[in-house]
């Protein structure tokens, strides 16, 4: 299990979703997903092991370490991105389930009309409408929320987004004030802002996907409205046209039969 | 052989569940089985390199890390994620079987191998009591075994060889106190998710066995009111009984000698 799968699964529903949902799909395995693996892994890899105290006291590198990284930032970006990316399974699993309605259906002889055979259910592109609608735009909301808390969880448990070089640390047993040695706290940093930087886009591309979705719904029910408004009037001219044609096929056939109007 | 090989074998469980079995797949390898590959197993790397005693001297370490680490919490995860997952195997075993059956004997047996009723119903009952079982199992020995979910910053150790009461400095612990409850909380919700299926599967059986026995009672009863009906006519005209009763075979005035032999067709 790896992070192959959980894009096989996101992969599945980039066909129902926007031009702009598969754009969030596209920058998160990229941007984030594939230079956490490639690149951000291996500048963590040492970093317990290179992280050094001007010490010989046992166990002060030990407490210090655990006190100024309670959760290292590699795993706190897996665990974003696994709850980043698992709203979109709400939608894979509504997209599953309206599909296996539509094929008990299909068996029972309701919709022989709209589809060919079931391999014509499983191809067909489901509309994000209704319901769909629904739970595709929760999930696109807890996606910010999310992303959000994740931010915010950075910043609080590291003050900030910068890595300094030296820590001053002096719990218990360190027998003083010691200097502790981030390794690499350039390049960490440069990952930091990096990652920062792409949840803050795919923040704006949910907010983005969010609006267009919303001003979409809207636009229809308008149109919906307008449509409504002037079938009445059309079917009043209509009905008015064949009253018309009828006193004119009663009189055409008066003058034929020779009665008097 | 690594996990890659239970995520397909528990892929084909997919098909033979629930949508509630479904939900719990998915809950297994997002949140239990990808976050131990991509996060867990990593915190608990180096952990026996980072275990560091005050005291030089040699092996104080070694015993004190083996008192209490017996088996570390990372393995014992492992453990719980083959455990809990293998009772779903126990339903596509059973899929399996019938379908050789039928290949055997050349012909139908069943209206179809992957339905949940008859026997593959209580199969799915059963993987779901020893999943659970396993899971509250597993918690239960990770609660024992290291006095509850939290990981201390420092454990006092007295075992020879060590000399005296040495203080020891476990490496991680904020983070593995994290990822433990983590676990713990994932373990309940599959707990839960199996609580609900389970009375689920329960209940739909029970409403289906009394949806079978009504329309018996209703048969019945259908008959006494023909033989009612065949009474009240002889006495009066229309019968005041068959407005409020609902029987497909019934549904006009029926005259006397009609109303006997309905009813002595339905006796039949």
């Amino acid at each position: 299990m790896d992070w192959g799968t959980l894009h096989t699964f996101i992969g599945g529903v980039n066909k129902h979703s926007t031009s702009i949902g598969k754009v969030w799909i596209t920058v998160i395995f990229i941007f984030r997903v594939m230079i956490l693996v490639v690149a951000a892994q291996e500048v963590w890899g040492d970093e317990q092991e290179d992280f050094v105290c001007n010490t010989l006291q046992p166990g002060c590198k030990n407490v210090c370490y655990d006190h100024f990284f309670p959760v290292s930032h590699i795993r706190l970006w897996a665990l974003q991105l696994i709850f980043v990316s698992t709203p979109a399974l709400l939608v894979a699993m509504h997209v599953a389930y309206y599909r296996r309605e539509t094929a008990r259906k299909f068996r029972r002889g309701e919709k022989r009309n709209e589809f060919k055979d079931l391999e014509d259910i499983k191809k067909q592109k489901v509309r994000i409408e209704g319901s769909l609608w629904w739970t595709y735009t929760s999930s696109i909301f807890f996606r910010i929320i999310f992303e959000a808390a994740f931010m915010y969880v950075f910043y609080f448990l590291y003050n900030g987004y910068h890595l300094p070089w030296v820590l001053k640390c002096g719990i218990d047993p360190c027998p003083n004030l010691v200097d502790c040695f981030i390794s690499r706290p350039t390049e960490k940093t440069v990952f930091t802002v990096f990652m920062i930087s792409a949840s803050v886009i795919c923040m704006l591309l949910n907010v983005a996907e969010l609006c267009y979705l919303l001003l979409k719904v809207c636009f229809r029910r308008s149109k919906r409205g307008q449509t409504q408004r002037n079938h009445p009037n059309h079917a009043l001219k209509e009905s008015k046209q064949n009253e018309m044609n009828e006193l004119i096929s009663d009189s055409g056939q008066n003058a034929t039969t020779g009665f008097p109007s | 052989m690594s996990w890659m090989f239970l995520r397909d074998l528990l892929s084909g469980v997919n098909k033979y569940s629930t949508g509630i079995g479904r939900i719990w797949l998915a809950v297994v390898f997002i949140f239990r089985l990808l976050v131990y590959m991509v996060a867990a197993e990593h915190v608990w790397k180096d952990e026996q390199k980072e275990f560091e005693c005050n005291i030089r001297q040699p092996g104080c370490e070694n015993v004190c890390f083996d008192y209490y680490f017996p088996v570390s919490q990372v393995r014992l995860w492992a453990l719980q994620l083959i455990m809990v997952s293998t009772p779903s195997l126990l339903v596509v075993l059973h899929v399996a079987y019938c379908e050789g059956r039928e290949k055997r004997h050349r012909k139908k047996l069943y209206i179809s191998p992957g339905t949940m009723d008859g026997g593959l119903w209580y199969t799915y009952l059963i993987s779901l009591i020893v999943k659970t079982g396993f899971e509250i199992g597993f918690l239960v020995l990770f609660y024992k075994l290291y006095d509850g979910f939290s990981v201390p910053y420092l454990v006092k150790c007295d075992l020879k060889p060590c000399p005296n009461t040495v203080d020891c400095f476990i490496s991680k612990p904020t983070e593995k106190t994290i990822f433990i409850l983590f676990l713990v909380s994932t373990s309940c919700l599959c707990v839960i998710l199996n609580f609900i299926e389970l009375s689920f599967l329960v209940l739909k059986c029970l409403i289906k066995c009394c949806l079978q026995k009504y329309p018996k009672s209703l048969k019945s009863s259908v008959c006494e009111c023909h033989h009612l009906r065949y009474i009240e006519c002889g006495e009066t005209g229309v019968p005041p009984l068959l407005q409020n009763h609902h029987s497909d075979s019934a549904i006009s005035t029926p005259q006397r000698g009609e109303t006997k032999l309905l009813c002595d067709t339905h006796k039949s």
